[in-house]
């Protein structure tokens, strides 16, 4: 039997409720419904009382999860979309993420975040904020790129005493599958080689990792290039020894993100080679984002918008001729 | 369906009826007395330059604050305070010493420094620690309420939480006491209507006729009392309390009356108009309720100044001992902000 990457949140969702009568399920849709995305689907039959509907208050959501936290349960909050999340920015990033530093009290809520993009979905069902909430102190960031890692990583998230903004990308949750949810049993803070390679890192996660892997094919069968793909898996914290290890072997990076393109991951990994290993580098670090536009509804649009196995292989071949 | 309870307005409690609440009148108003003073040493402190920051005073809030903590029970409620609750916080058993060491910043106090002023709680007391951002504190009670119903013990639990006027504009207000009406919870929400929310009068802040209209809209119980009125306050406080804890739902309780300081002590208020100074609104809860305690026969006069010097000689106390502990020192702190200090960068 395969395991789409959907089935793989709502296993966790499903093993944590199950394992743990402290874990409980708060969120828009999620109960008879099922979720917008179906992540939920008959868990509140199987858990009653712990898989709650909540009214289209996304900041008071965040308060709930953070009080009940407080009170020794484990929250799950569902967002729709991970765009809406931005209404609970002050309940996450003022309230839960500045508890711990604050009263030594910690806040164990995970969030999770349907993000990124999908065709036809448009400005408001698409955006990837990672990097806004990385940017506050006290929060962890995770950004599962396989099937294995949704599953493992949401676990992992749940089970942690300090909140967790867990990034699931909407794009794979239908096409990517395996045939098992076990995985390699890396932690949380460690990124993954998810590709082999000598002449050149791409350093990326999420959905990107698999239109990395594509433009790493596309190279190796023009010319034998071989180009290694990190995923970094969680990008707060961020594995900058394993990104640094990369560049030693390859002397060559491209950081490649879905995001929007001022600030963000790209931008910290290139900032963080550049910084700690000028020396390994056998050409300018690279970046690759999304469009520094809102994301178009039309998928012709969409398709340009965010980077391609081919923009993906276009900045490499840069990157190898220099 | 919570049945929809008609608004209730105390402002004609019958002076010669305290059955109700005589025997709450001296442990709310030891609480009133004993924050006033304390804030007015704080105050000092502030003009002396021995408190960095800032100082807010919640000089007239003392009884609607002191009178609703003070039907709570630590231990098994929980109390949400804001800028003006120092009243409540000592009602609720608040320690001196935590006020003390989180103003003048010693590293023994509940927040070590990292963060002050009224910025303290003690959230595994039932006490959370407030932020800035007006309204959140609605909905953080709301969840800590539903972790005690999934858990099966929140039979004879209210959580309560103040705000003020300004914080009524807020979505997280309006988001934290729909959901909380959604969820039937337990909760008494206080609002102080005290005319100002920082310089910012009522009528730029809402055109509702009174802020205890929307207890309808959000289909919870309503409340009003004239908040410097120490009697009326504690019967409407009592009853709001109690119809959370016997499964009345959310209580919106509204109290008017006017802040007799600025928003902070850097602040001279100076945009109160003279005749809401000169207004009923502007009587000092403190001064009204010793007569309304000395008619009662409650208390004497000199039992009254006895009490005061008593709250007077625990304040310094508690000041003289902060000021010999340690402040903290950024080579000793150890910077964590997560529980897995293996998960930071």
């Amino acid at each position: 039997m395969d395991f789409s990457y959907i089935d793989a949140i709502h296993a966790a969702l499903n093993d944590s409720l199950r394992d743990d009568d402290r874990v409980f399920l708060y969120g828009q849709d999620i109960g008879k419904f099922g979720g917008a995305f179906k992540a939920t689907k008959g868990l509140q039959d199987l858990y009653p009382g712990r898989v709650l509907d909540a009214p289209i208050s996304e900041d008071a959501m965040a308060g709930v999860a953070m009080g009940a936290a407080l009170e020794g349960m484990r929250p799950v909050l569902e967002m729709q979309f991970a765009d809406f999340s931005t209404i609970a920015l002050n309940q996450i990033v003022n309230h839960a993420a500045t508890h711990f530093y604050r009263t030594g009290v910690p806040v164990p809520m995970t969030v999770r975040l349907p993000s990124g993009g999908t065709p036809g979905s448009g400005p408001f069902h698409s955006q990837s904020l990672e990097a806004i909430y990385a940017s506050f102190p006290g929060l962890v960031v995770v950004t599962p790129a396989t099937v294995a890692d949704a599953y493992q990583m949401l676990v992992e998230s749940i089970q942690l005493e300090d909140p967790v903004i867990f990034c699931e990308h909407k794009f794979l949750y239908r096409w990517l599958k395996s045939s098992t949810l076990q995985g390699d049993g890396l932690p949380i803070g460690k990124a993954r080689i998810t590709r082999a390679g000598k002449h050149a890192t791409v350093v990326t996660y999420s959905a990107m990792v698999h239109e990395a892997v594509r433009a790493a094919e596309m190279l190796y069968d023009e010319g034998g290039w071989e180009i290694e793909v990190v995923d970094l898996r969680s990008i707060k914290p961020i594995d900058t020894d394993t990104v640094i290890a990369s560049v030693a072997r390859t002397g060559r990076l491209l950081a490649v993100g879905e995001a929007f393109p001022w600030g963000g991951v790209t931008a910290e990994i290139v900032s963080r080679v550049a910084a700690d290993a000028f020396h390994l580098l056998d050409a300018p670090p690279a970046r690759l984002n999304a469009r520094d536009t809102p994301i178009p509804y039309h998928p012709k649009l969409w398709a340009d918008h965010r980077p391609t196995p081919q923009t993906i292989a276009a900045s490499l071949r840069n990157l190898l001729k220099y | 369906m919570i049945p929809l309870v008609p608004v209730t307005r105390e402002d004609r409690i019958d002076r010669n009826d305290l059955s109700g609440v005589r025997e709450d009148l001296p442990r709310i108003y030891l609480a009133m007395l004993r924050a006033r003073v304390l804030e007015d040493k704080l105050s000092s402190l502030y003009k002396a330059g021995k408190i960095v920051g800032g100082v807010y005073l919640g000089r007239g809030h003392e009884a609607v604050s002191g009178s609703l903590a003070s039907y709570l029970h630590r231990g098994i409620d929980i109390f949400a305070p804001l800028i003006r609750d120092q009243a409540g916080r000592t009602a609720f058993g608040e320690s001196l010493m935590d006020v003390t060491r989180t103003y003048l910043g010693s590293v023994e106090g509940p927040m070590k420094g990292r963060d002050g002023n009224i910025h303290r709680g003690r959230p595994q007391e039932g006490m959370p620690a407030m932020i800035s951002h007006l309204g959140s504190s609605v909905a953080l009670v709301a969840g800590m309420l539903m972790a005690r119903r999934m858990q099966g013990r929140l039979e004879g639990v209210v959580g309560a939480t103040s705000l003020g006027d300004g914080a009524t504009s807020t979505g997280a207000f309006h988001e934290g006491l729909n959901t909380a009406a959604v969820e039937k919870l337990p909760m008494v929400v206080l609002v102080v209507n005290n005319q100002f929310a920082y310089s910012t009068g009522n009528d730029r802040q809402f055109a509702c006729a009174d802020l205890v209209d929307r207890a309808r809209g959000y289909g919870v119980a309503g409340h009003k009392v004239q908040g410097n009125d120490l009697i009326a306050v504690a019967e409407t406080m009592k009853k709001a309390v109690s119809a959370a804890r016997d499964g009345g739902g959310p209580q919106l309780v509204v109290a008017d009356l006017l802040r007799l300081c600025g928003h902070g002590e850097h602040d001279d208020a100076s945009y109160v108009p003279a005749e809401m100074r000169a207004s009923g609104l502007a009587r000092d809860c403190m001064q009204v309720a010793e007569g309304q305690l000395i008619d009662a026969g409650v208390f004497s006069r000199s039992q009254l100044d006895e009490m005061r010097a008593q709250a007077v000689a625990e304040v310094q106390s508690a000041v003289a001992q902060t000021q010999q502990e340690s402040a903290p020192h950024p080579h000793h702190d150890d910077w964590r902000t997560m529980y897995h200090g293996e998960l930071e960068e």
